[in-house]
């Protein structure tokens, strides 16, 4: 883990969906070179964060800076500029099936650069062997199965040698084996590319495997940021109880929950 | 009191809805041109190579389609042109009726219809599907700007092929009219073709044309802000297409009206 300026800056940021509010004024930062796992169960925010890290949904308030660019604020250019250093791996892979995998993976590199069609070929073929997809390339991806689309799709976000990768639950729907096969390829891509990796999860054995930094999200709020150690250290019930995978006490009010249920308050 | 204002509540929802929908498609319209003219500057250009990948699926894919509705309309015409005015002794009026009907409102009104249905809804479930499995999302991470891949080449190639369609149209619906109704007039369809085109002025062709245009613009904009609104997978994705032809037929009708009150009083 380096001390470099932050690649990523996250202040106060808050997000709503309709009249629900999702991120309760998040603050937190990435530094150049680590990977940070950000943990949380379903519905704590951490893909509504993700969306706002990647510039996909607008905040309501606060900032969200990238290589210190306000999303938000900038340009068209500048915001491409941003894009053309970021790699993203989605849940589902995201691949367009109207393509074939090599297609796929070279698409970045021909809408947005003037390489010729022949290096465009090879450092996509480059890309697919670095995921151990070699030889895959002719394939649509509906032939694939669910972790080699997730590593196609891995190979289309670093086809543009980003600076900074994300992964939305890249262990998702996939056996065990596979799965640490990914988690492999992430340690390695940081080692050998120099990468800063984002990894959003649920996943606690996957989390901890990987990750330098942990944050941990629940209902909106960071809990905390630390190391792998220091999270599982923590002195917070909220966090014992993920790590632990107890369900919380979910308390009904009976009158709520009716009024509630024929819409009629609440 | 609850019953009273519940059906205004939906009404207002309603109309909030179809006001934000008719702006959404309107900011997809101008950002789609400015990016079809000026996106190379941006290092965003327009792709040619779809574009003319649409234009072959909306305009020569259908062709078929067309010349077997414009010859069927043409000939229904024709026969309904051939009896009314038979009954006023004014057969000779058949030729000037079919082919102003033609260029000016049924080959413009059939083909859009048609294009909507066969283009409007794969444009709505092709947009739709990849916004549910986030290729949209990914095309905009990658730095894609999703309406400049998505929507300007169906846009300029609806803009294309559906006014060339249109003249298409007419052509065969003119002649599936003659068919009918030269041997009922007692002259060859060729002489019936030759006395159409004689009586049609550049006026009537344009005016067709324009609907056409404008029939265009209202296809693709609904076709692809409903899929880009898609939610709820699958389901969501049939329901943005069924969505997308009713409404496309609607406006196109509403469109065609409006044409013919300024035009043709």
């Amino acid at each position: 883990m380096t001390t470099a300026a932050p690649l990523i800056e996250v202040e106060k940021l808050e997000a709503w969906y309709g009249k629900r509010r999702i991120l309760n004024g998040v603050d937190f930062s990435v530094n150049a070179g680590e990977i940070r796992v950000i943990m949380g169960g379903s519905g704590s925010g951490k893909s509504t964060l993700l969306r706002h890290m990647l510039g996909l949904n607008r905040p309501v308030s606060g900032t969200v800076k990238l290589f210190g660019i306000d999303l938000a604020a900038a340009s068209d250019r500048e915001k491409l500029d941003v894009r053309k250093r970021i790699g993203v791996s989605f849940q589902g892979g995201a691949l367009l099936t109207s393509m074939t995998v090599g297609d796929n993976v070279a698409l970045p590199l021909r809408e947005l650069t003037n390489l010729d069609e022949q290096t465009i070929r090879i450092m996509s073929r480059i890309k697919l062997e670095v995921v151990n997809l070699g030889g895959f390339q002719d394939l649509m991806p509906g032939q694939l199965s669910g972790g080699m689309i997730k590593r196609a799709a891995l190979a289309r976000a670093i086809v543009m040698d980003p600076r900074l990768l994300f992964f939305d639950e890249p262990s998702a729907g996939l056996d065990p084996v596979v799965s640490a096969e990914l988690d492999e390829l992430i340690l390695r891509l940081r080692d050998a590319l120099r990468m800063t990796i984002v990894v959003v999860t649920h996943e606690l054995e996957s989390a901890f495997k990987i990750a330098d930094t942990i944050t941990v999200l629940d209902q909106g709020d960071v809990l905390m940021t630390g190391t792998t150690a220091a999270v599982r250290a923590a002195d917070n019930e909220r966090i014992q109880d993920l790590l632990n995978r107890r369900p919380r006490e979910i308390q009904v009010d009976a009158d709520d929950y009716l009024r509630r249920l024929v819409g009629t308050g609440a | 009191m609850e019953t009273l204002t519940r059906p205004l509540a939906k009404i207002g929802r309603g109309t909030v809805g179809a006001l934000s929908g008719m702006g959404y498609a309107a900011m997809l319209l101008v950002e789609s041109l400015y990016l079809a003219v000026w996106g190379w500057r941006l290092g965003q250009p327009l792709r040619l190579r779809a574009v003319f990948e649409q234009m072959r699926q909306v305009g020569v894919d259908a062709l078929p389609i067309v010349c077997l509705l414009a010859f069927t309309v043409g000939i229904m015409l024709g026969i309904q042109f051939v009896s009314a005015l038979g009954e006023f002794g004014a057969q000779s009026q058949v030729v000037i009726a079919v082919a102003k009907s033609v260029t000016r409102e049924f080959g413009a009104l059939i083909t859009a219809i048609l294009v909507a249905g066969r283009s409007g809804s794969a444009l709505a479930a092709r947009i739709g599907s990849m916004t549910v499995s986030q290729e949209v999302d990914a095309l905009a991470v990658i730095g894609i700007n999703p309406v400049r891949y998505l929507v300007a080449p169906a846009l300029i190639a609806m803009l294309i092929m559906l006014p060339l369609l249109t003249v298409f149209a007419d052509a065969v619906a003119i002649f599936g009219a003659a068919l009918y109704s030269a041997p009922a007039l007692d002259v060859t369809p060729s002489a019936y073709m030759l006395q159409s085109m004689s009586l049609l002025d550049p006026g009537d062709i344009g005016q067709g044309l324009a609907k056409s245009a404008v029939f265009a613009l209202l296809i693709t904009l609904i076709g692809v802000s409903t899929g880009f609104s898609v939610s709820g997978g699958a389901e969501g994705v049939g329901r943005a297409t069924t969505r997308a032809v009713v409404l496309s037929i609607c406006w196109i009708i509403v469109a065609d009206m409006i044409f013919s009150f300024f035009l043709n009083r």
